[in-house]
């Protein structure tokens, strides 16, 4: 069994974890706790690195302290080493670099987005390769089939906005304050979904990819227009959202082999109406859905250990000198997807 | 050239067509700035300059990493994708490192109000308002740096 120190400060979070290969969480740390409920992201955006600098060492000493563990206890240091904002991604490799050349321990370049791919596995012992991922938060929306460590297809993008973005944009149009998934989750409980004509962007279109800037600017007209109540918008674009994701799913669904599982990861999974249609799709499928809890979904530290875990048990460790890249998908080989002027 | 000079952009085409065309005027140093209203195609317009210095892929929305670097050799020129809409202090703007980013290339940044006072002072300012469904108007501050490059075409 492998202990993994994790640290993760690629965006709005600092955060440290001690995971180990048996999938034992042995603690975990956010910065800044008493915020913990921030499903969507994006409330108060940490970017400062300095901020995530003056808070990492106090972190890791932090879950040291409760693991009542040492840096002799852990077999290997994995941090964030990106995509994410350039100057907070360095805090937390920085960070893991330093500790890998005083402890003589292996260091681990962890893509953000392998931490939420593969952060199912870490709750779920039964989830085997391969599975569909659909991975939705403030800064993603993709459909990845995930065939094993390091071994990512995407089959779909966002070609705009991210879905949780468009959450978060329209809870600020309607003047529905933050965090925004769940202010509009909240609202659309009053609602009507019917009530608001809105558009399903790129839904039925034979490319496989995502658009939600188009319904952003139609929630932005029918607020203007003063003929709904906010809670009817509110519904009628949480509608419109499931759908898309639906229609996409399912779109990428009918084109791959038949995969056993289907899974969630990112902030937008927090969402009631979007894990429904997730469970129904599956369901129709035959295939079993996974979603970690609601605090594994977000921005963390166990997801950049787990998946440290997974890539120390695979042989898979990196030199102190690799660099911090802001961008950095997780497919390489995906096609460039041609956003220009798509419509629905 | 004084004062702030107006154009019409009819179409979701046109608006990428005048991004290309900013594109081919683009050179290290420049900032060019996008207001407008959550909707009104700053992300549009933005995609239309990418793609008109070589960018081939998404452009997806910056609002949640708040700066998409785009480098050679994808691009002819280094340009930063910049959306303040998440930042509440100006004072943090210095962490995105964005001075550097201009010694060596482009910025194109959305949402410039956020920035602060004089954060503007010296870019192409440019500021979209719907006038229809996809129609627009759009208002641009020219500075010196950019009146013997204007207009594009």
């Amino acid at each position: 069994m492998a202990v993994i120190l994790g640290l993760e400060s690629s965006c709005d979070e600092t955060a440290a974890a001690l995971v180990d290969s048996d999938r034992t969480i042995i603690a975990h740390k956010l910065a800044g706790q008493e915020e913990h409920h921030r499903p969507y992201g994006g409330v108060v955006p940490e970017i400062a690195a300095r901020a995530h600098a003056e808070k990492m060492t106090p972190l890791v000493e932090s879950v040291f302290a409760d693991a009542g563990m040492t840096l002799a206890d852990v077999d290997a240091i994995a941090a964030t080493a990106g995509p994410g904002l350039i100057g907070g991604v360095m805090v937390g490799l920085v960070t893991g670099k330093a500790l890998a050349l005083a402890t003589g321990k292996p260091l681990i370049a962890v893509n953000h987005l392998e931490g939420h791919a593969l952060s199912p596995r870490l709750v779920d012992a039964d989830l085997g390769f391969p599975y569909l991922l659909l991975l939705v938060s403030g800064g993603h929306c993709q459909i990845l089939r995930v065939d094993g460590v390091g071994r990512y297809a995407r089959l779909a993008t966002t070609i705009d906005d991210a879905a949780g973005e468009a959450f978060d944009k329209t809870a600020k149009l309607l003047g529905l304050g933050f965090p925004g998934g769940p202010a509009v989750e909240a609202a659309a409980r009053q609602g009507d979904s019917a009530a608001v004509p809105l558009p399903r962007p790129l839904a039925g279109s034979k490319e496989p990819h995502f658009s939600f800037a188009g319904l952003k600017s139609a929630v932005l007209r029918a607020s203007d227009s003063g003929q709904y109540a906010p809670q009817d918008i509110a519904a009628s674009f949480q509608q419109a959202v499931v759908d898309c994701l639906r229609d996409r799913l399912n779109h990428a669904l009918d084109r791959t082999d038949r995969l056993p599982a289907l899974v969630v990861a990112g902030g937008v999974a927090a969402n009631g109406a979007v894990r429904a249609m997730l469970q129904d799709v599956a369901a129709q499928r035959d295939m079993r859905f996974v979603a970690p809890p609601l605090w594994l979904c977000t921005d963390n530290a166990a997801m950049i250990g787990w998946a440290g875990a997974e890539r120390f048990a695979a042989g898979l460790t990196d030199p102190l000198d690799i660099p911090a890249r802001p961008r950095w998908p997780l497919d390489d080989q995906a096609p460039p997807v041609r956003g220009a002027g798509v419509k629905g | 050239m004084t004062g702030p000079v107006t154009m019409s952009i009819a179409s979701v085409a046109d608006m990428l067509t005048f991004g290309r065309q900013l594109a081919a005027q683009i050179r290290r140093g420049d900032m060019i700035a996008l207001s407008g209203n959550l909707g009104s195609g700053k992300t549009v317009l933005a995609r239309g300059v990418l793609e008109g210095l070589g960018h081939q892929g998404e452009v997806s929305s910056p609002s949640y990493a708040l700066v998409h670097p785009y480098d050679p050799p994808h691009v002819r020129l280094p340009i930063s994708h910049v959306d303040l809409y998440r930042l509440d202090d100006p004072a943090a703007l210095i962490e995105l490192g964005l001075d550097e980013a201009r010694t060596y290339g482009a910025l194109m940044v959305e949402w410039p109000e956020r920035g602060g006072p004089g954060f503007v002072a010296d870019a192409l300012h440019i500021t979209i308002e719907p006038e229809g469904p996809d129609a627009r108007r759009l208002t641009v501050a020219v500075p010196r740096s950019w009146e013997t490059r204007w207009p594009p075409r």
